[in-house]
């Protein structure tokens, strides 16, 4: 069935549709609306699940991380101040090795206050444990629901989706909705090797002397290496029965592209329509979506960007004193397999407007800047 | 007519408040009270949370400090401890107090450091469009609670009270006069003081619960709302679903800032 429903919604459906058992979450702009309409399933009885109001995110995170470990399929969604005062229960969650999935929007963080987007708070959860999957329309958000629960559950890792705050999250869009019964082939009720149980108990969170502890590092690490082929797999799994499949990245028209624009979120969409009006102009342009940002697919950058004569990665974020994350990421990732120019743009920061006009300066600026004085721009700034 | 402008920074206006928001009363009643005590602007401070009430020291002419959901009283208390000589006021919502804040309050209360608190108490989480918040009454509904709240809810200023606070009172918008003598009163106060004002948030709170209409949630205060000397008289039967409002608590106890410098001299001598 289709329905007309907003990116946020988008969330509370996908939920729905995965048929999680335990949903708790503390409101925050622009994030409520998912945990509204979750709170609303939950009593009416169209999701089987129970929904926890507790009194932060903090005790959010605390009690997905009790769910899950119990063996329950768990939830929760924030934004912003909510992620990071969340942050040590991500920890939490990821040395535990709980499959719980978690929907940010990206919000841009205070002071001073702004409830506009920008990727600050889910990238400065980059070096967490935690995939992170940057989704860019509400169908594309429904469907990785189930697909986090899946890939979460065999690599015993949590997922984040981050969706752009009001540019997605509050955005309609006509989404196919996914029914319950027809997931559950593809996503069959969760069913943990190691849980709490009194007739076989288990520790979750002991101690590890120094023997130990590399090796459960390790053991992460190794996981996050097994996403890569898992989340393709997944989706490929997910397109054959849905009829819809997203990648780890999303290249477009770069095939015989001089220059390549990285970008992520909602704003790869304004970059494709940018890309399709320089084509017309027979310019040789194209972009590449990054759509998982952990565990980084460094194949695919490399592969899609080495044939590129330029490269230029958009930033809805800043690193401060060490340019933008993207860009960062990128770089390292070409390091010792070509030597073509990566230049980072900064923009859209608090929300500000990326509008085509501002991505065809950029573009051009790419394009005609020979030597590019420094490899951080600020796209923008009033001076 | 009062002259109101002298504490007001008009450049924040317009404010954010919905037409028949209890907020702005107390903004008021609390410009009247600091006027009537003579505080100076430059050693008064104000620190909020966040929430709809949070953003009242955006409002006011005074030094004030916007803070995260939930911390204003540990900002607050660094505030207070550093310059002990500053009129150190918060502003905190239910949500942000009893919820995310919960820990911050009644450690703040049991320490008795001499802040004085105003804790407006909608019923619910108003800026994020209705939550159910500690306060929100069993049974009402809330944008989480569609089919009603089932927890009961805290009782913020007997809370207060047994965690250490010196002075407690519960005031409400529509009883304005007491409400501006509360505020005074904890002003005076040597020690934390909690003054809880009952505010009317239609927009979130009302539309869910029959009071749409702002003017019915003033009546619901003036018609539920019991003096503490009349309380005395009233029968178990007759409290049921009436809120006491007036000093609640007044006691004299040792206050944190005294107390610090008084260890300091013990033990640095004089
Ligand atoms: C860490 C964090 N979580 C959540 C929020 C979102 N938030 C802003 S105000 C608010 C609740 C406000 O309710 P209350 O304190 O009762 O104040 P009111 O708006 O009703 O005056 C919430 C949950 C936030 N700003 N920061
Ligand atoms: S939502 Fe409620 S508390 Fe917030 S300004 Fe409107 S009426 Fe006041």
């Amino acid at each position: 069935m289709k329905k007309t429903i907003m990116g946020n919604h988008a969330v509370s459906y996908g939920v729905r549709a995965s048929e999680a058992k335990v949903i708790s979450a503390y409101p925050i702009t622009p994030q409520t609306h998912v945990v509204e309409l979750l709170s609303e399933m939950c009593a009416n009885g169209e999701i089987d699940a129970k929904f926890i109001k507790v009194e932060s995110e903090h005790s959010a995170m605390a009690a997905c991380v009790g769910a899950s470990a119990a063996g329950s399929r768990a939830f929760t969604a924030t934004s912003s101040q909510g992620l990071l005062l969340m942050t040590e229960m991500l920890h939490w969650a990821v040395g535990s090795r709980l499959p719980i999935v978690l929907a940010n929007i990206n919000r841009a963080i205070g002071p001073p206050w702004s409830i506009w987007t920008d990727q600050n708070d889910s990238l400065s959860m980059r070096d967490v444990g935690w995939v992170q999957i940057y989704c860019e329309s509400n169908q594309e958000t429904q469907d990785t629901i189930p697909q986090a629960f899946k890939i979460a559950e065999q690599l015993q890792l949590p997922v984040m989706l981050v969706l752009d705050a009001f540019f997605l999250s509050h955005t309609y869009e006509i989404v196919d909705i996914l029914e319950a019964e027809e997931v559950r082939d593809f996503l069959p009720p969760y069913k943990p090797e190691i849980k709490l149980d009194v007739n076989e108990p288990h520790s979750f969170g002991n101690l590890a002397s120094p023997d130990y502890y590399m090796e459960l590092r390790y053991m992460i690490e190794e996981a996050m290496g097994e996403a890569r082929e898992l989340i393709k797999k997944t989706g490929k799994e997910f397109g054959e029965r849905f009829g819809r499949e997203y990648g780890l990245v999303h290249p477009y028209r770069c095939d015989d592209a001089e220059t390549i624009l990285v970008c992520s979120g909602t704003v790869a969409s304004t970059v494709r329509a940018v890309i399709d009006q320089m084509r017309e102009e027979g310019i040789k342009i194209g972009s590449l979506k990054m759509r998982v940002f952990r565990p980084f697919p460094f194949e695919e950058v490399r592969e899609i960007l080495g044939s590129a004569k330029k490269v230029a990665v958009l930033d809805r974020n800043i690193s401060f004193g060490g340019h933008g994350i993207f860009f960062q990421e990128v770089k390292s990732a070409l390091y010792g397999f070509t030597d073509i120019p990566v230049v980072g743009y900064i923009l859209g920061l608090g929300g500000r407007d990326v509008t085509p006009e501002v991505l065809r300066e950029v573009a051009d600026k790419a394009i005609n800047d020979k030597n590019p004085e420094t490899y951080i721009n600020w796209i923008g700034v009033k001076k | 007519m009062f002259n109101y402008l002298k504490f007001i920074r008009t450049r924040n206006f317009p404010h954010i408040w919905c037409p028949g928001c209890g907020d702005g009363i107390i903004l008021k009643a609390l410009i009247r009270a600091i006027d009537g005590l003579d505080i100076s602007r430059d050693e008064a401070v104000m620190v909020s949370g966040i929430g709809c009430s949070s953003r009242t020291p955006g409002y006011v002419d005074i030094n004030t400090l916007h803070t995260t959901h939930g911390r204003a009283l540990p900002f607050a208390t660094g505030v207070k401890h550093a310059s002990p000589d500053l009129n150190v006021i918060v502003v905190t919502g239910d949500g942000d107090a009893t919820a995310i804040g919960g820990n911050h309050y009644i450690h703040a209360a049991r320490r008795n450091i001499n802040l004085t608190v105003l804790l407006y108490n909608n019923y619910i989480y108003g800026m994020t469009g209705g939550q159910c918040s500690p306060t929100t009454p069993r049974g009402d509904r809330a944008s989480t609670a569609p089919y009603g709240n089932i927890e009961p809810p805290f009782n913020t200023a007997g809370l207060a009270i047994s965690a250490g606070a010196s002075f407690v009172a519960r005031a409400d918008v529509y009883n304005v006069k007491r409400c501006e003598k509360m505020i005074r009163q904890a002003l005076e106060k040597d020690g934390f003081s909690l003054v809880e004002i009952l505010t009317p948030c239609p927009t979130a709170y009302g539309r869910r619960n029959r009071m749409a209409n702002p003017v019915k949630l003033m009546e619901w205060l003036r018609d539920n709302t019991v003096p503490v000397q009349k309380w005395e008289k009233l029968s178990p039967e007759e409290r049921e679903g009436k809120v006491r409002v007036g000093v609640l608590a007044d006691t004299e106890k040792p206050e944190f800032t005294a107390e610090y410098r008084k260890l300091i001299e013990r033990v640095q001598g004089e």
